[in-house]
């Protein structure tokens, strides 16, 4: 059954035309790469699967129930679709902690030692646990990034959503997030991400959405897609991502 | 010659006018921030019907003089059926006054913080409430603190305009008692190390309450 669902949408910025139509299908536990050139509608596309865009044409839907930007649904929708952020963004005035335990107390209403327990294993999970009491600021951007997927775990996402989560990362940290990642792919987590990370995608990945030009120009198994791309296009991006 | 000792038989008045104006200056300190906040999050995130109001009510008090504005509520607005104790006019000046400043200091608080922060929260599933309480307005009252520290004292110190209505603050003590006893030098020495003295006490408080509230800065 597909938890993800994209129907023909279309997405404008203004005049400015950027998702042309995008079919897509995601099923529970696939681990999709989204790759292509900057502009080709990757962010935007991740950004409308969660309701932080608005798409102008077409449907959504997540776990059968249809995306749109009105408050309550992005906020319902919260609840099965996690997200991270290329900058982290990591509350700079709460502890790890309390990073971690926010929306588990204040959305989901759960007791204080509950989202405590919840905020210490899935920090335990991405080999956090010590920096509980820290403040963000003390954190490496690798920690940082990892307490962002810990935040995003305490909600028990059905479908989390990384944005370019490794680019902002220095090249020596990139491996100790991706690595939190392969674990929870092997969890059987559903992934999509919008990555530049080709060794990732193709090891890890079940498949790899090639974008352009606000379209999918060319999807696949990755170790197929990325050995012999059947597009110009494609070999083209990767003559340059290699 | 100078003759301090002159002034203390008039220590009692001089206590009960400072006392009048740390009131006046605790109460309006907290409504005209808490009135800034309002203010600066409806012209930050409101409509624009709400925005308008706002800017017309900050520029209308920021270009018009402190003591017009006070006039007006308490000479004026009993022409409109509102009479007002010297008290409660100085009051609800002083408020409006120190909003209108405050709104334009925290607003640039708040739009200081970062459209990440904000979908972060969203994503995690907070409302718009949760997430200006909870993730918005520390940071951003951190950004701006100093700046609006440095209001609050000013209008404590241009509450000295309220004698002008006869309210019993610190100025009105230290114009009555250089009248009885014409000792104006030492008087208004006094009352300006008074007004120093409470400056820098509202400085420590604003310092203190600030550690507290942004200790994450601090911390290890």
């Amino acid at each position: 059954m597909s938890l993800v669902n994209l129907h023909q949408v279309h997405k404008y910025y203004g005049d400015h035309h950027v998702l042309k139509g995008i079919d897509l299908d995601i099923k529970a536990g696939e681990v999709v790469s989204i790759i292509g050139k900057s502009g080709s509608g990757k962010s935007t596309l991740l950004r409308c699967i969660n309701g932080l865009e608005q798409y102008q044409e077409g449907g959504i839907t997540v776990d059968g129930k249809e995306v749109t930007t009105e408050d309550i649904q992005v906020r319902r929708l919260a609840l099965s679709v996690g997200m991270i952020f290329q900058n982290f963004n990591l509350f700079p005035h709460m502890t790890v902690g309390e990073n971690v335990m926010l929306a588990p107390t204040i959305v989901l209403k759960k007791s204080k030692a509950e989202a405590e327990a919840t905020a210490r294993a899935m920090l335990e999970k991405v080999g956090l646990a010590e920096k509980f009491d820290s403040f963000p600021e003390k954190l490496s951007g690798g920690q940082q990034q990892r307490v962002a997927i810990a935040r995003a775990l305490a909600m028990s996402p059905k479908v989390l959503l990384c944005d370019e989560i490794t680019s902002a990362l220095d090249p020596e940290l990139v491996g100790e997030v991706l690595k939190v990642l392969e674990q929870l792919a092997k969890e059987g987590i559903t992934l999509v991400l919008v990555t530049h990370e080709m060794n990732f995608a193709r090891d890890v990945g079940s498949r790899v959405v090639f974008m352009h030009q606000g379209k999918v120009w060319e999807q696949g198994d990755p170790k197929t897609i990325l050995s012999n791309p059947q597009t110009d296009e494609l070999k083209q991006f990767m003559g340059a991502v290699l | 010659m100078l003759y301090f000792s002159d002034l203390l038989q008039y220590s009692d008045v001089f206590f009960s006018g400072l006392k009048t104006t740390v009131e006046l200056t605790v109460l309006t300190t907290i409504l005209g921030v808490a009135l800034g906040t309002v203010c600066a999050t409806v012209r930050q995130y409101g409509n624009r019907a709400g925005q308008s109001v706002v800017s017309v009510y900050v520029e209308l008090i920021r270009n018009t003089p402190f003591i017009v504005q006070l006039f007006f509520i308490f000479f004026g607005l009993p022409a409109l059926g509102m009479m007002l104790s010297p008290w409660q006019a100085s009051m609800i000046a002083l408020t409006i006054n120190l909003g209108a400043y405050s709104t334009e200091i925290i607003r640039a608080g708040l739009a200081s913080i970062s459209k990440g922060q904000v979908e972060a929260a969203k994503v995690l599933g907070l409302n718009f409430r949760q997430t200006l309480t909870r993730v918005i307005f520390i940071p951003a009252f951190e950004k701006i603190y100093p700046a609006l520290t440095s209001q609050c004292i000013i209008v404590m110190l241009g509450s000295a305009v309220i004698s002008q209505i006869s309210v019993q603050d610190l100025t009105y003590a230290a114009n009555l008692v250089q009248s009885r006893n014409f000792r104006a030098f030492e008087s208004y020495l006094v009352t300006a190390l008074l007004y120093l003295g409470l400056s820098i006490l509202l400085r420590f408080a604003f310092n203190a309450l600030g550690k507290r509230l942004f200790a994450y800065r601090t911390s290890n």
